[in-house]
């Protein structure tokens, strides 16, 4: 009943294949787009801006790359964080050593060099698969951290080997409040968004999907299994260093050779995996799941309990209950909350009347 | 039955809790003019718990004893709230941004309480104008206040600790020219709170001709069996224990193990608490390490405290850790705080200060011993100044070692070598400058004399 798009006839080839076939979700995307744009800078106060949504964004832009590869295109990769500390570090040393460098320029050469890397770290997957490739992309995380805390050329020689990102202008306009940051995180959320719906519904979506269904089937069908495998890598790796130098410039402003470890990558691989796994949205509902729910239900229990009991059951209140609700989650519907969703919408277009 | 049976027990628990919260809220209300608001970052979880909840417990005791003993600072309350970021970065930006703005004008400081949230903080915390006091840890090039006004690691840095441990380690061997041809092993964490040193100790080494190896220990530090053996064959005749947290610990079993003595192991002061060597047990007797306060509960301004705070249940801590090194760590700190916000009151009057206005009292911080006597802490603290263009201030560093059940002080406040660091800081802090672009201050800025 409230879902229903009955009466949503497609009258020509160009309506069927629109990126929203449905009225209501075009409607849904708008309004959050509203929301996003003018509610958000309108209402939101810094805390929200900085503490939630910030942070909410640059992980999903680092997820929607690691479902491209993991969740599209099947190949599993723990690699994910060193695509983005290789974002976060190219995107430094293009700002510092070429200042006239426009800042568009600095992250989408950032997202550029990581695509190289990972078409290099990529290569082992026309040979090896499944957790064979996760360990082998492990190579790439281990090395990264290697090397940006072995050699003082990519900190520009700093002897604590942290990077302190410069300032940002755009177009001659500065880039400082946390405001600013915002809408910048913001647009490349939005362009980083479509171009990642449109690839997966493009030809070169179908041929990550049919490698990911059955590669040899894939093959035999006419698909090049090198350059969809590689060009899976390409793209996942390019996300993830334009997340990973969104990350450095326009949320902590500072990032050592700790910052992308091996938890990071993991940290993305949950948020597919809970988010949903061959899904765009599932990246959104799968990063507002591990970054914004622990710190909804700390700062739930601190004003449940008004303050007054010691932090640290504060804190491993929210990490029962965080686990608990992994766990809750992953029994429910084990192909994460974008599943969710859809069945959530399979069931309102019967209502009220379920058959 | 027994379903529903639940659920009104538990809706009827929560109301109550609910309305006896704003019950409590409302006899709390009070004027905000006369409120002075802390926002204690810190980790009670996590792996490093001991070092964020004693130094944590420490600060907020002291502000505890100034409540109950004096009505707060000249008649303004303080306030604070936790928030518990487990030293995880991410997280600490966001209790940044929480507590930001508590208060009459908001949070006027900031203890950032990890090197990595200190980095993290220092653009927002100078855009927001909120000081940052990183005592011991941090940023040391923040010592050059000109290129970061609001950035404070007051009393010492890790490269003045560096150099203070040299100078002590030229005190044991009898004068600085018996160092030539000695040999230190840097066995440092590879973090860049751990890798910071390097430079320092390359110029001590070249200076003063002693020969100095740089050993990473791989995070978190668990196992150092290889390093050991390399120590082995190496035979300093000094170690430096950078580490931290666990790390800590580990060298002091390895050192006992290949029999290399502990009192020529010389810590960073973050490997040298109670947490760090008990575990070690009977190999960590006889270790020694640098520090910028003392230790134990015999202070006058400790006792009041197990008096006051402690007498009438109000104490953050178990009452056994009151002056443990993080205890009194905490405690040197929250003094700084509290003198520097007399200071500013002095200025701008006993009301809520905004941090532009706290951080005139940060940067025109006089300590005379007299004062420290008053307060009850001799020999906590040394006697120190800043200024806006050191917002250091003393650098001097004091050593203690563990006798097999207490720390015990064993030097007197122990100078670095101020001309040495002194280059490297205006160096790396001019770097700073020119890579964010900002202007060094001069002349009369920001209510300070810049030169």
């Amino acid at each position: 009943m409230l879902y229903r798009e009955s009466g949503q006839f497609k009258t020509s080839y160009k309506a069927d294949m629109a990126i929203f076939p449905i009225r209501q979700d075009l409607w849904g995307l708008i309004t959050t787009l509203i929301v996003a744009v003018v509610i958000v800078p309108l209402f939101a106060s810094e805390h929200m801006i900085v503490g939630y949504l910030l942070p909410f964004m640059i992980w999903s832009i680092a997820a929607i790359g690691l479902n491209i590869l993991t969740g599209y295109a099947g190949q599993l990769s723990l690699g994910h964080g060193a695509f983005m500390a290789v974002g976060a570090y190219s995107a430094y040393n293009l700002a510092v050593r070429i200042p006239d460098l426009p800042l568009l320029a600095v992250f989408i050469g950032a997202g550029l060099i990581a695509a190289a890397c990972g078409v290099v770290v990529g290569s082992p997957s026309l040979r090896i698969k499944g957790f064979y490739l996760a360990v082998a992309t492990l190579a790439a995380q281990f090395f990264s951290e290697w090397v940006f805390a072995t050699f003082p050329w990519f900190v520009g020689g700093a002897a604590s080997m942290v990077i302190d990102t410069p300032k940002m202008s755009l177009f001659g306009y500065p880039i400082e409040s946390n405001l600013d940051n915002y809408f910048l995180v913001l647009g490349f959320v939005i362009v980083t968004t479509l171009l990642a719906k449109n690839l997966v519904r493009s030809e070169i979506g179908r041929a990550w999907m049919a490698v990911r269904d059955m590669d040899v089937a894939a093959e035999v069908i006419g698909i090049r299994p090198l350059y969809t495998k590689l060009s899976a890598f390409a793209v996942s790796s390019f996300f993830a260093g334009i997340a990973g130098a969104l990350y450095a410039f326009c949320y902590v402003k500072s990032v050592d050779f700790t910052a992308f470890d091996l938890f990071v990558s993991l940290k993305v691989l949950f948020m597919i995996i809970i988010g949903g796994m061959g899904s765009i949205l599932g990246c959104f509902l799968g990063a507002a799941f591990i970054v914004i729910l622990p710190i909804l239900l700390n700062v739930a229990a601190h004003h449940l309990t008004g303050g007054n009991v010691s932090p640290e059951l504060i804190t491993n209140i929210e990490h029962m209950t965080f686990g608990g609700l992994i766990v809750y989650f992953l029994i429910v519907e084990p192909h994460g909350l974008a599943r969710m969703w859809t069945t959530a919408k399979e069931k309102l277009r019967l209502w009220p009347f379920p058959h | 039955m027994i379903r529903k049976l639940l659920v009104s027990l538990v809706s009827g628990l929560m109301l109550t809790a609910t309305a006896g919260m704003s019950v409590m809220a409302a006899e709390e209300k009070s004027d905000p003019n006369k409120e002075q608001f802390f926002p204690v970052l810190s980790y009670w979880s996590g792996p490093f718990a001991p070092g964020g909840s004693g130094i944590a417990g420490g600060w907020m005791d002291y502000m505890a004893l100034l409540n109950i003993r004096d009505g707060g600072v000249n008649g303004v309350k303080l306030t604070w709230e936790k928030c518990d970021f487990g030293y995880v970065t991410e997280r600490a930006v966001e209790c940044y941004e929480r507590l930001k703005n508590k208060g009459k004008h908001g949070a006027a400081v900031f203890w950032p309480m990890s090197t990595g949230t200190t980095y993290a903080l220092m653009e927002r915390a100078h855009k927001d104008k909120k000081v940052l006091l990183h005592m011991g840890y941090g940023r040391t090039d923040a010592t050059d206040g000109r290129v970061f006004p609001y950035a404070f690691p007051a009393m010492t840095n890790y490269w003045n600790q560096s150099s203070a441990k040299l100078r002590y380690i030229a005190q044991l061997e009898g004068g600085e020219g018996n160092l030539k041809g000695k040999k230190i092993v840097n066995l440092h964490l590879k973090h860049p709170y751990g890798i910071e040193t390097i430079p320092v100790w390359d110029k001590l080494a070249a200076r003063f001709g002693f020969e100095v190896t740089h050993l990473p220990v791989p995070w978190p530090g668990i196992d150092q069996k290889s390093l050991w053996l390399q120590i082995r064959k190496i035979k300093p005749d000094y170690v430096i224990n950078r580490n931290w947290g666990v790390s800590c610990t580990v060298p002091l079993r390895e050192a006992a193990r290949i029999g290399f003595p502990r009192d020529h192991i010389i810590g960073v002061w973050w490997c040298g608490s109670e947490e760090d060597v008990i575990p070690a047990g009977k190999s960590a007797k006889g270790y020694i390490t640098a520090t910028f306060h003392a230790t134990g509960p015999d202070f006058p301004v400790i006792q009041e405290i197990f008096e006051h705070v402690y007498g009438n249940m109000k104490g953050n801590l178990s009452a056994a850790r009151v002056g443990s090194v993080y205890y009194n760590r905490g405690v040197a700190g929250a003094i700084v705080t509290m003198e520097a916000l007399r200071n500013a009151q002095a200025k701008f009057g006993n009301v809520a200060l905004s941090g532009e206005q706290y951080r005139w009292g940060m940067e025109n911080f006089n300590l005379t011993a007299e004062r420290i006597e008053e307060l009850g802490a001799t020999g906590i603290l040394p006697p120190f100044s800043m200024k806006c263009d050191d917002h250091e201030g003393s650098g001097q560093v004091r050593f203690q070692q563990w006798d097999g059940t207490k720390w015990s002080m064993i030097s007197d406040w122990i100078a670095p070598y101020h001309e040495l660091t002194r280059k490297m800081i205006l160096d790396s802090a001019a770097k700073y400058a020119k890579e964010k672009g900002i202007t060094p201050r001069s002349g009369d800025s920001m209510g300070s004399d810049c030169g």
